[in-house]
């Protein structure tokens, strides 16, 4: 088995062969969670809790899916309205997970290196479901599985990432996983919203999407996430929308068979045409979230094999 | 009071910039001769430093203190335990405690502790504005004569450069040193990294270096304007130090100082969000430190400091962003020096110029040297001797060092002030 380690907490400490492991296994899954019976036993007895301390339906949807369909014991706790409010620190909200004895833990929370340090204080797997703006990797993963089975490869492809790439921790995942696996990255987007050090990442940035559009496999777009900016990023929705937002007119630009994806939510008319998003030939927006179901499934999987392994 | 003969020491002195065998006469709590290798005198007590280096003991500029309000975190008697352990014998207190120190009463009260539990020389700093808020200046003039040897903010910068520029003309009226943190306010606030890759990976908001420029350019132009002494308490940034050149080249009263901890580490040791290297401001590039460490070899840089800013576990055991900002540094701020001798980077005498002559200048102090006349706070020490640092081993409250578990070379042996023996290493 190549992915050994305790916890997912990003794609950095990533080898190639195993995000190739946890792409092969979430392929099974794909087929599980396809036929009539739903339902394996690999987490069977375990305990998945989801802590959730930002606000994310469809994130925490799928891994409290993805755990129930493998027979695991799911809890919700969000932690927006709970002891945090009161007070606690991260550390005392770890010491009092340790005593529920938890398996699996799944992790989003507002400040970048908020999961590491809980992962450190905890005594079972931890899962990052979203740091500040560090790293999402399982929607990296998904991302990877859904690429994978519309291009019928995972290299030497041209991907563009367009948006909002500086506040973007789905950017930063997607990015380092890309490379990993020998993609040319291209990012694309207005230079307010590019993080800084940006040259030194080993893509290439284009600040004309007409530019950086021509003749990619892949177009990734990133929902403009307005409540994260202080202000004076972009001048006006209608103007981003025009110069960045993804239309029939740009998108012609990519290659014919070229595809569309979305981390979601998306905003229509923002960063995204709607009949785009639509188009089943082109978008594969609806296969993200099923890939993303997969792909949880077998990091999770991975992980009580590697906790078993472990204990053994 | 009797005679005590310092023999077979490898004095490094500051001054000449040399680091030659000889002993030192001290008599009365000040050295009263220099002797060659060759040369002898008589004295009640012989001190034998069997080679190992003899310099003149660090003065720190900016120590932070939890007198009064955070003693949880630091006390004047754990401190001065640290800095006698340090080879420290002069503290420059810093006045951002809580309440700031920017009345005479506080200060009154802060003497009062440091003379009651500290064996150092303690010499406090008062603020420039009150309660360090950039409205209201200070009473400088009774702080001045409360004991106060220079005026700071802290982390704090002045915003409103009317309210600074009156508080420096007034200033200047009295000789008082202001010492501020240069930065531009609003691009710094909210940032707990230096930007670049580094930050973007870890997903860390980032402060332009450029900042530190353009927040040294301003007060340099107001200090063109009002005459006024000035330090700035850190440069770390390799875009600063033409700024910081040019001004000196005009004949401007400016110094500039910088921690330990920026010429020995740079960004990438904050790793996986290590809290204990969060700082203000953040650490560099390995392209800004060696630049740094460059400008304090030429003397563009005058002063380093370890910037000793006790912190406890509950400040630090957080997310990185919301986690405070500082790092200890009496007790580690001669072996982390050494790290720059032993790198060929500075020369010993060069590090002492820098750690006890160009502060003691600055502030008007007698100390911080070798020569006739000067009081004899003196430290002895190995530098070459290894070891593994231990947080727990160190005297202050706060473990909050970035040098846990680091192999370090460099070890005080002993330590005094005005002659009395206030360390010896067992």
């Amino acid at each position: 088995m190549s992915f050994t380690a305790r916890h997912l907490l990003g794609i950095e400490p990533l080898r190639p062969e195993a995000i190739t492991a946890i792409l092969d296994l979430a392929e099974t899954y794909v087929d599980l969670n396809r036929s009539d019976a739903k339902h394996g036993d690999a987490l069977a007895g375990l305990t998945q809790i989801n802590m959730f301390f930002e606000n994310s339906t469809r994130t925490q949807a799928s891994f409290e899916l993805a755990g129930k369909r493998l027979g695991a014991d799911v809890m919700n706790m969000a932690m927006q309205t709970s002891s945090v409010k009161k007070g606690e620190t991260l550390i005392d909200t770890a010491l009092t997970l340790n005593a529920m004895h938890p398996d699996l833990l799944v992790v989003r929370h507002p400040q970048s290196g908020a999961v590491d340090l809980l992962a450190q204080k905890v005594n079972c797997a931890v899962l990052n479901a979203g740091d500040g703006r560090h790293e999402h990797p399982t929607q990296a993963l998904l991302d990877a599985l859904t690429i994978r089975r519309a291009k019928g490869r995972l290299h030497r492809l041209n991907v563009a990432i367009c948006g909002d790439i500086a506040h973007s921790r789905v950017a930063r995942s997607n990015i380092l996983l890309l490379g990993k696996m020998e993609n040319r990255v291209r990012l694309i987007g207005p230079p307010t919203l590019m993080p800084s050090g940006i040259a030194e990442f080993g893509v290439e940035v284009y600040e004309d999407m007409e530019d950086g559009l021509r003749d990619v496999d892949v177009v990734m777009m990133l929902r403009l996430q307005k409540e994260r900016m202080d202000g004076g990023f972009i001048p006006s929705e209608r103007e981003y929308y025009h110069r960045y937002g993804l239309d029939a007119a740009k998108l012609s630009l990519a290659k014919d068979d070229a595809i569309v994806m979305h981390p979601g939510p998306m905003n229509r008319g923002v960063e995204i045409d709607g009949e785009i998003a639509d188009d089943i030939n082109r978008s594969v927006i609806q296969d993200q979230v099923e890939m993303g179901v997969a792909v949880r499934m077998a990091a999770m999987d991975l992980l009580a094999r590697n906790l078993r392994a472990e204990a053994a | 009071m009797s005679a005590t003969l310092f023999t077979n020491a490898r004095l490094i002195d500051p001054e000449a910039l040399t680091d030659d065998t000889g002993s030192l006469l001290v008599e009365n709590g000040r050295i009263t001769a220099r002797l060659g290798a060759g040369e002898n005198a008589s004295a009640e007590r012989v001190i034998d430093c069997a080679g190992a280096c003899l310099a003149p003991g660090i003065v720190d500029l900016g120590v932070k203190i939890g007198e009064p309000g955070e003693r949880h975190k630091e006390s004047f008697r754990t401190a001065g335990r640290a800095a006698a352990k340090g080879g420290v014998t002069t503290m420059i207190t810093r006045p951002d405690t809580l309440p700031a120190i920017d009345n005479p009463e506080t200060l009154e009260f802060v003497l009062r502790r440091a003379q009651a539990d500290t064996p150092v020389t303690v010499l406090p700093m008062g603020t420039l504005t009150k309660g360090r808020e950039g409205r209201e200046m200070t009473e400088i003039g009774f702080l001045m004569d409360a004991g106060a040897v220079a005026f700071s903010d802290g982390d704090h910068v002045v915003e409103n450069t009317k309210v600074l520029s009156r508080a420096l003309t007034y200033a200047r009226s009295l000789g008082a040193l202001v010492i501020a943190h240069p930065q531009e306010p609003i691009l710094s606030r909210g940032a707990s990294a230096t930007s670049g890759k580094f930050a973007s990976l870890r997903g860390l908001s980032g402060v332009t270096p450029m900042a530190e420029r353009m927040g040294l350019d301003r007060d340099i132009a107001l200090v063109e304007m009002t005459g006024a002494r000035y330090h700035a308490d850190q440069i770390t940034t390799a875009r600063a130090l033409p700024a910081l050149e040019r001004a000196k080249n005009n004949g401007f009263d400016v110094t500039a100082g910088v921690s330990i901890h920026h010429l020995t580490l740079n960004e990438l040791d904050v790793a996986d969000y290590r809290t204990f290297f969060k700082l203000k401001p953040p650490l560099r590039s390995e392209d800004d430190r060696q630049a740094v460490v460059e400008a304090v070899g030429s003397g563009l840089i005058d002063i380093i400091c370890s910037m000793h800013t006790p912190q406890d576990a509950e400040s630090k055991r957080l997310p990185f962003e919301e986690a405070a900002s500082g790092a200890i540094g009496l007790e580690t701020l001669l072996p982390a020096a050494m790290r720059l001798y032993h790198a060929g980077a500075l020369g010993l005498a060069q590090l002492f110029r820098a750690m006890s002559l160009n502060p003691a200048k600055r502030l008007g102090l007698a100390s911080g040297r070798l020569s006739a006349g000067a009081p004899a706070d003196l430290v002895l020490f190995d530098p070459d001797k290894p070891f593994v640092m231990d947080r727990w081993s160190l005297e202050s409250k706060s473990k909050n060092t970035p040098f846990d578990l680091q192999r370090m070379q460099g070890r005080v042996m002993a330590t005094w002030v005005a002659g009395q023996e206030i360390y010896r290493s067992a």
